[in-house]
């Protein structure tokens, strides 16, 4: 396929080149929803699909305490790799994950202004709010929402969470996931995003081509399902050890106790789990199976977390 | 003083799925109308006419007319306790009628007394003013709102919080132009609306309906589902007929885009004509289903490289939102483009063993058994076929249409695009070069889809059609995945419908009853290897017949005891019976028939008593034992009738026989005005008790009249 190297054309004032560079739409996301009392979070270092499966808002989304984050996500999706032969689409995208504890009246206005912010004249495009309710199976989540169009590309999940890890919320937080590549590509017109400019001097295809290759390459050719299958059942087991320990604790030894770890070794089941489905390693009706041994985990671990939140506050004096 | 004046209701709210719009709004006017006529607040009769409601998809609205702006005064009669007591001898009030005139708040000189059946009772009249319209409408207006049923709330203000399908951001409430005070979760009522969300004033105060709609229009927002349609339609025309094009008809795209846009405005993009080159059937479902887009085509139906897409805005002036459209077509165009020469490295035919590890249902086998199953089905009926003398009917063709027909599961193509199915395999084995009479077999088989959809073009497909749908019906029934209330996961329903209208409507020779038989056979001989019983095939007759039912009703204008009567008399041939059931509609009504069937009915309450009775046992009548001249006569006539009928209904000549047994009338209530059924003398008895019951039996085989409904036999 067509990742050009980088050129020189872009300099000069004459075609000077349209559009963010994919680091600067980053940053100024960051900026806009820091700018509206949102903590800046780091990514999360295990692999992950989605910015939902970042602690920052799978555990943050449980109980009743405020909270506002902002992070960018790198989400792997092995299903969705093409080597990097594909224009659009890609084994690890980035998200840019948003959480506002409770939803604020005027979220919608809000996020708008975060268009505004990276230069897309509201006046100018269609955007438009389509109904598209998320579902995580593996997480035992689910919300009401939308996907946000801009000119017919889906740039936005736009969610109101109604609950996560099988508890109901309360209050509601809404989740704004950008598809930050999708972004890029459209904010600088091009059609691969593989051309997308990441800094001025870098294209997303210099940055990241070869990671897309062997990657893809890994889980459609390499992954080998025997031991693939192995550190799923090693990881689930570890997990379900450290909870099923935690069910037993009293008292002060609940404070310190692990969960956090337990929530970890789920992450990886999913993981692991997307690289045997990518590999063609899942018959169909095997797969209902394994989506249901790690949402009993990721269930497991938001009734674990927040029992044990509620145990802090009653130890500090502090009233949930 | 003005004593009525007009409600406008709105519910301000977050984008509302356009497909839930229309519903809800319809939903709303019902709902308000239970509640002001209830209050005593419209006229009952008129309570629909004076309301109307539509929505756009930041709004519901509702707006009534002639709203009473305060209930009726009403006096109430209160009766207290009896005369007697209230009153002495002297006629002086005692205690009691000193205490019920304290309590109700009047002087004891104000008491009346009534006549009731109970005697003679203390009683006061009261005055109860009517509420305001303004105090009912406070807790109205929420009511109704928490009221409207939707396929899935959500809340966002806490668990305690409304529940509704977006979150509730405004509420316009004016009765009469006065703001109504109410409130919903943290959103008070006003006056104030909303205009579009980019080009309109945010806060909007009004003063009633017209006003409404007319500041609405100003801000970009048209709020009448009416309106915005009309607009689409005409720009939908303008934009193509100047190029000698015209958008592709899809009455269901423009109800969606109606309900998308608040504003809409039609744009015209282009593609690259290479693109032409893939199916159209595939280009436009990439352009309707994700993007919402009219296709494009000339006059004689060709696809043109354009598309008409609608936006949310009054115009594209720079060409920004058309270029945006153009190059996420583009893209979806590629991946399309990519799944169809991907998909094509390996034949049609070699995926199936890959439908080997799709599961159909649980306990039924993977797809690979399916399609098993469905070719020996599909034989069976194409052999069915041709030896009842249909020359066309291709075995080898069948089975090979259903090997082929579900291999496109596992494409990439109908993964992406999964309302493909069967289209995609269509489409590759045309590609492929699999004989035109199969591509379309495999193309087909889902269809009919629906009560109006088109059934397989050819013969080939409607054996796969079949074979496919009774597969799904008999083995889905054995495991007990039997179609509840609303939940009806594999569509068993709608494969009912189709195997009947197919048989109906191509006129297909079948017997219902051998082919679900076939059907089960399939089960048994091939995975899963399921035995069910004779009840699980008497279920999937009966399924199949009650949808049989539904369709002559819904779409040939039967009514249910004409069907009933016919189908009494039999329904395995289903199109035989569709004749007997018209035969009966054209002769019910006529002058010897419609008593002919009263009588009928009478002899089956008369044969069910005495069968009550034990008086069974003999079979034929017995010439010598029929005394009276009354019922010889009826015992000759029905055997002349009888015969010429018998004649006439193998030629199913179906109405002509109809005829020829309302003959019989006039012996029959001759019969009945002369002979007492039930004799004392034994034999006599039960010879008569055979008459009646041979009569019954030779003239119910092309309808059991007695099911003939009294009241309309008349």
């Amino acid at each position: 396929m067509k990742s050009k190297a980088h050129n020189s054309k872009a300099k000069g004032a004459a075609s000077k080149p349209k559009g963010l560079t994919f680091q600067d739409l980053l940053l100024k996301l960051e900026h806009y929803w820091t700018s509206r009392d949102c903590i800046l979070q780091q990514p999360y270092d295990i692999e992950v699909g989605a910015g939902t499966m970042h602690p920052e808002t799978f555990l943050r989304v449980l109980g009743p305490e405020p909270y506002r984050v902002v992070y960018a996500q790198p989400s792997r999706r092995p299903a969705d790799g093409r080597y990097g032969e594909n224009p659009n689409r890609l084994y690890k995208h980035t998200q840019l994950q948003v959480i506002l504890k409770p939803s604020p009246l005027d979220i919608q206005d809000l996020y708008l202004a975060s268009l505004a912010a990276v230069g897309i004249n509201l006046k100018e495009h269609d955007i438009r709010f389509e109904e598209d309710n998320w579902e995580s199976p593996t997480l035992g989540a689910w919300g009401i929402g939308w996907q946000v169009l801009l000119d017919g590309l889906e740039i936005t999940q736009f969610t109101y969470f109604q609950q996560c890890g099988g508890v109901d919320l309360d209050p509601i937080s809404v989740e704004l996931t950008y598809g930050l590549d999708r972004i890029a590509a459209y904010l600088q017109d091009v059609d691969n995003v593989f051309d997308v400019r990441w800094s001025d001097t870098m294209t997303y295809g210099q940055v990241r081509l070869a990671e897309e290759q062997q990657f893809s390459a890994y889980s459609f050719d390499h992954a080998d399902a025997v031991s693939t299958r192995k550190q799923f059942d090693l990881n689930e087991a570890e997990a379900a050890r450290l909870l099923a320990e935690y069910g037993h604790l009293k008292g002060a030894a609940v404070k310190r106790f692990p969960v956090l770890q337990a929530y970890d070794l789920c992450l990886k089941c999913s993981h692991l789990f997307n690289v045997l489905d990518a590999r063609g390693a899942i018959s169909v009706t095997e797969r209902a199976g394994m989506i249901a041994r790690v949402r009993k985990l990721a269930t497991q671990v938001a009734r674990a977390w927040l029992d044990q939140r509620t145990a802090l506050q009653v130890a500090s004096g502090v009233s949930a | 003083m003005k004593d009525r004046g007009e409600l406008l209701f709105e519910i301000g709210c977050e984008e509302i799925p356009a497909g839930m719009i229309l519903k809800a709004s319809q939903e709303l006017k019902a709902i308000l109308a239970k509640h002001l006529s209830a209050n005593g607040l419209v006229d009952e009769p008129t309570a629909q006419e004076s309301i109307e409601a539509f929505g756009a998809p930041r709004r519901i609205v509702a707006i009534a007319k002639n709203v009473r702006l305060k209930q009726e005064d009403v006096t109430r009669e209160i009766a207290g306790p009896p005369k007697a007591i209230a009153f002495d001898a002297a006629g002086q009030p005692t205690r009691a009628a000193v205490s019920f005139a304290e309590k109700q708040g009047v002087p004891v000189g104000k008491l009346t007394i009534v006549n009731t059946p109970k005697g003679e009772y203390v009683a006061v009249k009261q005055l109860v003013r009517g509420k305001t319209a303004a105090e009912i409408l406070k807790a109205v207006l929420p009511e109704a709102i928490r009221e409207i049923t939707w396929p899935r709330s959500m809340t966002w203000a806490g668990a305690q919080g409304p529940r509704f399908i977006r979150p509730v951001r405004w509420i316009v409430a004016l009765l009469d132009g006065k703001p109504v005070s109410c409130s919903l979760a943290e959103v008070k009522a006003g006056n104030r609306t909303d205009g579009h969300r980019f080009l309109g004033k945010r806060i909007i105060p009004v003063s009633g309906a017209r006003d409404y709609e007319a500041k609405l229009k100003k801000n970009f927002v048209l709020c009448r589902p009416e309106a915005r349609r009309k607009k689409i339609e005409s720009e939908l025309r303008s934009l193509t007929s100047r190029k000698g094009l015209r958008a592709h008809e899809d009455a269901a795209l423009l109800e969606m885009v109606t309900y998308l846009n608040e504003y809409p405005t039609v744009i015209l993009g282009s593609f690259d004509p290479s693109f032409l080159a893939l199916p159209e059937e595939i280009l436009i479902t990439v352009m309707r289903g994700h993007q919402k887009y009219f296709a494009v085509e000339s006059r004689s139906g060709e696809l043109a490289p354009h598309f008409l897409a609608v936006i949310n805005l009054p115009r594209d002036a720079k060409g920004l939102v058309r270029a945006g459209h153009e190059r996420v077509l583009r893209a979806r165009f590629a991946d399309a483009q990519f799944f169809w020469e991907t998909d094509q490295k390996t034949r049609l035919g070699d995926y199936l063993p890959k439908l080997s590890a799709v599961t159909y249902e649980r306990r039924l086998g993977s797809y690979g058994d399916k399609v098993e199953r469905m070719r020996s089905l599909a034989r069976w009926l194409s052999e069915q076929w041709f030896s009842g003398g249909i020359a066309q009917a291709d075995v080898a063709g069948s089975d090979r249409a259903a090997e082929l027909a579900k291999c496109d599961l596992v494409t990439e193509m109908v993964r992406e695009f999964t309302e493909l199915q069967g289209i995609v395999g269509g489409l590759y084995a045309r590609a492929q070069g699999e004989p035109e009479e199969i591509a379309q077999a495999v193309y087909d088989h889902y269809q009919p889809l629906g009560l109006d959809d088109p059934l397989p073009r050819n013969l080939t497909g409607c054996a796969v059609a079949l074979a496919d749908k009774l597969d799904s019906l008999v083995a889905c029934f054995a495991v007990g995945a039997i179609p509840t209330g609303s939940s009806d996961p594999f569509a068993l329903r709608r494969a009912a419908l189709g195997v009947v209208k197919i048989i109906l409507e191509k006129n297909l020779p079948l017997s219902i009853s051998a082919a679900v038989s076939a059907a089960a056979r399939g089960l048994r001989e091939h995975a899963p290897r399921i035995e069910e019983s004779a009840e699980v095939e008497n279920h999937v007759i009966e399924f199949l017949l009650e949808r049989a039912r539904y369709i002559l009703r819904e779409r040939r204008g039967f009514a249910y005891d004409e069907i009933n009567a016919a189908f009494a008399a039999g329904a395995d041939d289903l199109g035989d019976a569709v004749e007997r059931v018209a035969a009966v509609k054209a002769i019910r009504h006529t002058k010897n028939f419609a008593p002919l069937a009263a009588s009928f009915k009478r002899i089956r309450n008369i044969l069910e008593k005495s069968a009550g009775k034990g008086d069974k046992g003999q079979v034929s009548v017995r010439q010598d034992l029929l005394r009276e001249a009354a019922e010889l006569q009826l015992h000759t006539a029905a055997q002349r009738i009888g015969e010429e009928a018998t004649r006439l209904k193998k030629e199913k000549k179906y109405r002509k026989a109809l005829e020829k047994i309302s003959e019989l009338r006039p012996a029959v209530d001759f019969f009945f005005d002369k002979v007492l059924v039930m004799a004392e003398d034994e034999d006599v008895r039960r010879n008569r008790i055979a008459l009646l019951a041979g009569l019954l039996k030779e003239f119910s085989t092309i309808a059991d009249f007695s099911e003939l409904g009294a009241e309309e036999s008349k």
